[in-house]
């Protein structure tokens, strides 16, 4: 029997499994939308910006570890995923983005919503597709799940044009894909693990600094298996939080621009470091040339572009997390480091990581004390990007494999909302806070209607400092204090909720917390708290621009900084 | 050298991959290969060892590119044609040609006032015949840049 290109993809995307799509209609994809009826196993969730449907797909992608779908619109509605899908590529999110395109005949022709989106996603997905032929459309979408998903995941876009959805054709959905370029080095070499092993045998003062590709892998038990056997201290990216525990004697928390001291300095004083499933971000190295001088590097990947892209590697090992760490820790001995852990532990007193310090106002660290008290860190935390993201990778302690869903790479403000929407409904029985600053939180504010409407039960917690916090903490160090358009003026986002039927409470003070999240907790549905905090409290330590890891700032060391940098922080 | 699927668009892919990761191509030629279905560009860049590894490597991502070699190093076989318009008056059209004879180029078209040269060879070659005919006047150049195989029974 013959099948519309629009029922081929609606029976497709069940053969592959999907289950939730996130998207938003539009002329150019109604044939798509008028099949989804005769398919009630897909569920389509009615976002209200299409960056919301691929903010949404990405953080469904992550918190299931499969493709996450979403749909747009041809010209408008497939440059409005642009933003969603450079995410989803930098942070290594299987994603397939289906977005309709003008009908075949007037394709070139500047039509009405007509944009080259296949020509725009190039640098940003990890393949793209036109589909030109209905006879195309099932192979193409077999490949897209099996590229986005394999591998480095990554997002895959295809574009159909309005014709080809109601062209008809046989409908067969291939067994398997045919792509002669494209091969995954999934185990490690056996030499390469071997050299690996015999430095991590030697090493001294190892350091593993651990990515997002242990949880790409969900490589979580023969990560800490290894950390514990070799006994090596393990710093994380941001991405990297929460592939081992926060509160193990081992963990050093994050490292990188707003790093904790101890896993800088461990860092920068080893004389190996293992690096898992991570690229060697700037935010993380900071100065490259300056970056670990002492360290040998061992670099895991399965990516073969990511070795040496960044910083010269001395081990390459090229493969998939798990199978090499289980290969790995067959060749490791069982080792202690007493000198290295005592001389780790000495950072730690010195540059304390997650102490709040005493203080009468409404502190963003003490918040995210408490909800990480309160839900005994048994909850997805979701955030935006800025200072909020910052706190929450610094003051949320991550003992839960996987519990962090975070826009690193791109780093685009917005991402909270959508993307938490996404991890609920990937992951509808577990907690899910969506932490977010009140200037990002502003750009996918809309996305609130599709919470009330689907009934998302996410908690949201804005962290109202009324200002760009971020923007602002820069123009303070590094620009004299110029404070150029950082100050926000702020609806009043308790009425904002109560007009979108969400409920909410605004918390001043800081006795008003704790009552508020456990408010938060016990109601069912959505629930909205607008913290208003201490407007110019920063997150500490920095690492200016341009400065290696060693030479991190944070305000009650001014003095011992510029005895030691010979500049004053006002200088970069 | 890398082989490609022959599909619309992979052209763009390659050159907006170089453009992307600031890598300068010196020049590009691409064509049909032994594979049906499979075409064969020779990329020329300009880099140190590990700049050209990496540009190897991000190629190698692209899932239209099937295969990607770096032949700098090894035993290869190099050609480029070139089209050489260049002015030629009665009193200098022989000597242009023995020139042209020289090189075992040849003259492809005569007008008056011009002969077009054809040329292929290495690039050295391209470059010194050039280099000659520039003391008559070269009106127009087109090189397509080079294509390369290894030598031998690789591969």
């Amino acid at each position: 029997m013959k099948k519309t290109g629009a029922q081929i993809l609606c029976e497709s995307l069940i053969k592959e499994g999907v289950e939730v799509i996130f998207g938003i209609l539009g002329g150019s994809v109604l044939p798509i939308y008028d099949t989804f009826p005769q398919y009630p196993q897909l569920r389509h969730i009615l976002v209200r910006h299409e960056q919301g449907a691929a903010h949404a797909a990405d953080g469904y992608a992550r918190a299931t570890h499969r493709a996450g779908v979403c749909i747009a619109t041809s010209g408008p509605g497939a440059t409005n995923l642009v933003t969603g899908i450079a995410c989803a590529y930098m942070d290594s999110a299987p994603m397939v983005a289906i977005t309709g395109q003008v009908a075949r005949p007037v394709i070139g022709r500047d039509a009405f919503q007509e944009t080259d989106i296949t020509g725009i996603t190039i640098p940003i997905t990890k393949h793209n597709y036109l589909v030109t032929d209905v006879r195309e459309l099932a192979r193409t979408i077999k490949e897209a799940f099996h590229i986005a998903q394999t591998g480095r995941p990554g997002p895959v876009l295809i574009d159909i044009p309005r014709d080809v959805q109601q062209e008809q054709t046989d409908f067969v959905y291939p067994d398997k894909v045919d792509l002669p370029g494209y091969r995954i080095v999934s185990r490690g070499h056996p030499a390469q693990i071997k050299k690996a092993a015999k430095l991590i045998n030697e090493a001294e003062q190892p350091v593993i600094v651990a990515g997002r590709g242990v949880i790409i892998s969900q490589a979580y038990d023969e990560f800490k298996e290894f950390a514990e056997k070799a006994q090596i201290p393990v710093a994380h990216t941001l991405l990297g939080l929460s592939c081992f525990p926060g509160d193990h004697i081992l963990d050093l928390g994050m490292m990188g621009m707003h790093g904790t001291g101890s896993a800088n300095m461990a860092v920068q004083n080893a004389d190996l470091l293992i690096a898992v499933g991570m690229r060697f971000d700037d935010r993380a190295t900071a100065n490259t040339r300056e970056f670990a001088p002492n360290a040998r590097v061992i670099h895991i990947d399965i990516d073969p572009a990511e070795i040496g892209k960044n910083v010269p590697v001395d081990v390459p090992v090229v493969g998939d997390i798990k199978s090499v760490l289980t290969a790995l820790n067959e060749e490791v001995d069982r080792r202690e480091h007493v000198d290295w852990l005592s001389q780790i532990d000495q950072w730690r007193c010195e540059y304390p990581s997650q102490d709040v310090r005493q203080s009468n106002e409404l502190l963003p660290q003490y918040i995210i004390r408490q909800i990480c008290e309160a839900t005994r860190g048994d909850a997805l935390m979701v955030t935006g990007v800025g200072q909020n993201q910052m706190f929450v990778a610094r003051y949320f302690t991550f003992t839960r494999p996987d519990s962090l869903i975070s826009a690193g790479g791109l780093g685009p403000m917005g991402f909270e909302l959508p993307a938490a929407i996404g991890v609920k409904i990937g992951r509808p029985d577990e907690a899910v806070w969506c932490v977010a600053g009140d200037g990002g939180f502003q750009m996918t504010i809309q996305e609130l209607a599709t919470v009330t409407q689907e009934n998302v039960a996410v908690k949201i917690a804005i962290m109202n400092n009324r200002a760009l916090g971020m923007v602002r903490q820069w123009q303070e160090l590094f620009y004299s204090q110029r404070y150029v358009d950082t100050k926000l003026w702020n609806p009043d986002f308790i009425k904002i909720a109560e007009a979108y039927e969400i409920p909410g409470v605004r918390v001043k003070r800081r006795e008003e917390v704790r009552p508020a999240i456990r408010k938060a907790m016990e109601d069912p549905g959505p629930f909205l708290i607008d913290f208003f905090i201490e407007p110019e409290e920063n997150i500490y330590p920095i690492v200016p621009p341009g400065e290696c890891l060693a030479r991190f700032f944070e305000p009650s060391r001014t003095e011992t900084w510029q005895r030691k940098s010979g500049v004053s922080i006002t200088e970069f | 050298m890398a082989l490609v699927e022959d599909k619309p668009g992979v052209l763009n892919r390659v050159a907006s991959l170089f453009r992307r990761r600031s890598f300068n191509i010196e020049s590009l030629a691409v064509g049909g290969s032994e594979h049906p279905g499979l075409s064969r560009m020779t990329i020329v860049a300009i880099g140190d060892s590990a700049q050209i590894e990496q540009v190897r490597k991000q190629l190698e991502k692209l899932i239209n590119v099937v295969k990607v070699s770096d032949i700098t190093e090894g035993n290869m076989v190099t050609r480029e044609l070139a089209l050489i318009k260049v002015k030629a008056a009665a009193s200098t059209r022989s000597e242009i040609m023995q020139i042209v004879s020289i090189f075992r180029a040849n003259i492809v078209d005569v007008a008056p006032g011009s002969v077009t040269v054809e040329v292929t060879g290495d690039e050295d070659k391209v470059n010194s015949l050039l280099g000659l005919l520039r003391d008559f006047g070269v009106k127009e150049v087109s090189r397509t840049g080079r294509i390369a195989l290894t030598r031998g029974s690789s591969s």
